[in-house]
């Protein structure tokens, strides 16, 4: 263990490895390590944040769904209530077509049979009155006997 | 883990005694082609521990470029995954003992090549330990030397000048973020006010505490791998003693053979740990004395 001038060359080489090192060996490596650590954590960020936004779709695609669900079945209830209407509607429509249409025909009905009832009636009277007029000519005059007539007319009718 | 056959060779015709072995291996190649003689003299370079530590430390920057330069935040290879694995583990430690992102920016680059290449560095210690020393020693005697004077040693963290170099360099680090952090002047300030109290009379003191502490921590971060590692490696050559004793076919020689493969093997996998742990403890000892550097007592 004898010192000689071999330390100062060590001295020299160390400090010249120490720079290199320092130099052109550590940056790059701790460059792409560092890289690489940041790379993984926005890795793990987006897969955090694309599980919240697919958790997030999800729920809103369960909503989107309900409503729709709901304004569909709103929807048909609505048609089946107008539909309802419309049957309703035309039913009333046509009753009151027919109800028209007969009291058309009642009325035109019994105006004719009125008609004919008071043709009959005269006729019947002006038979009646003739008959009597044949059979008691002599003693009935038209005059003093109308209103016997008429209400005899009248009892026909 | 030694070619013990081929040590054996020469043990039985001219080959070294064991001691010789040891201390021929234990011997620095330097400027000079001598074995050093005094305790300290800057005029010798030790070559060998220059050379492997230059080369290991170019094989991982390289390496550790390749991974850079390809990087991508996508989807990483096998490869890349490796070197994040490596980066992170720094990064966290980095990130614990020191406050100060900007100071980071520097200091972790600065663990992670002190982790790998002292890992790389220990690492030497998995190779048969008289591979590469044989190969020098044919390349020196082709050239016309004496071939007992191919000293190489392939370890460079045992040796205490790469590790003390690098420990004094931690050192230099540390002062620099003491002034960078605090300011000459709250530096200065620090120095003789801690940890005693702020007393005019305790100024010597403290200033003698701190400056022991800045020794003890140099000291120690340098001396903990250093003595680790030369002792992982004498013990392989301790083993290798025992495979260099073969004598012949005989029995002796087959059980020292055994139990030289059954050492090795049993030394080198606890080596692994050693290898690992000692470099991790360099690097988190590092961040620390840099880190304390950063705060005031």
């Amino acid at each position: 263990m004898n010192l000689n001038a071999t330390l100062i060359i060590q001295i020299v080489v160390f400090l010249t490895f120490v720079w290199f090192t320092k130099s052109f060996v550590w940056p790059p490596i701790v460059k792409a390590l560092d890289e690489r650590a940041k790379k993984i954590a926005d890795g793990l960020a987006a897969a955090d944040k694309a599980k919240a936004d697919l958790a997030n779709a999800e729920k809103k695609s369960v909503e989107e769904l309900r409503s729709a669900r709901e304004s569909a079945a709103e929807l048909r209830s609505g048609a089946e209530k107008q539909a309802a209407k419309l049957v309703e509607d035309a039913r009333a429509e046509a009753n009151r077509i027919v109800a028209a249409a007969r009291e058309a025909a009642g009325n035109e009905a019994a105006a004719a049979a009125q008609k004919a009832k008071d043709a009959l009636r005269d006729q019947v009277a002006q038979l009646a009155v003739a008959g009597a007029e044949r059979i008691l000519r002599r003693e009935i005059n038209a005059q003093v006997h109308a209103d016997l007539l008429a209400n005899l007319k009248q009892e026909l009718s | 883990m030694a070619s013990g056959t081929e040590l054996a060779t020469e043990v039985a015709h001219h080959g070294p005694t064991p001691g010789e072995y040891i201390a021929h291996h234990l011997t620095f190649l330097n400027n000079t082609g001598e074995k050093q003689a005094e305790l300290i003299n800057w005029n010798l370079v030790n070559l060998d521990t220059v050379f492997y530590s230059v080369i290991l430390g170019v094989i991982a920057l390289f390496v550790l470029y390749r991974a850079a330069a390809k990087s991508t935040s996508g989807v990483p290879g096998r490869f890349q995954a490796a070197v994040e694995i490596l980066v992170e583990m720094v990064a966290d430690q980095a990130k614990g003992l020191i406050h100060s992102e900007e100071s980071r920016r520097t200091v972790a680059p600065l663990a992670l090549i002190v982790f790998v290449w002292i890992f790389l560095m220990n690492a030497m210690d998995f190779l048969p330990l008289d591979l590469l020393p044989r190969i020098w020693e044919g390349i020196y005697a082709s050239a016309g030397h004496d071939p007992h004077h191919a000293y190489m040693r392939v370890v460079p963290t045992a040796d205490i000048n790469a590790t003390m170099g690098m420990s004094i360099a931690v050192l230099l680090v540390c002062l620099y973020y003491n002034v960078k952090i605090k300011g000459a002047g709250g530096w200065a300030h620090e120095l003789i006010s801690a940890p005693f109290g702020d007393k005019l009379i305790l100024a010597p003191f403290n200033f003698a505490m701190n400056v022991i502490e800045f020794l003890a921590k140099t000291v120690s971060h340098g001396m903990r791998l250093f003595g680790n590692m030369f002792a992982g490696e004498l013990i392989f050559m301790l083993i290798a003693l025992m495979g260099a004793a073969w004598t012949g076919a005989n029995a002796p020689s087959f059980l020292l053979a055994f139990g030289h493969v059954v050492a090795g093997f049993a030394w080198a996998v606890f080596h692994i740990l050693v290898v690992a742990l000692q470099a991790f403890i360099f690097m988190m000892l590092t961040l620390v004395y840099i880190g304390q550097a950063h705060e005031g007592h």
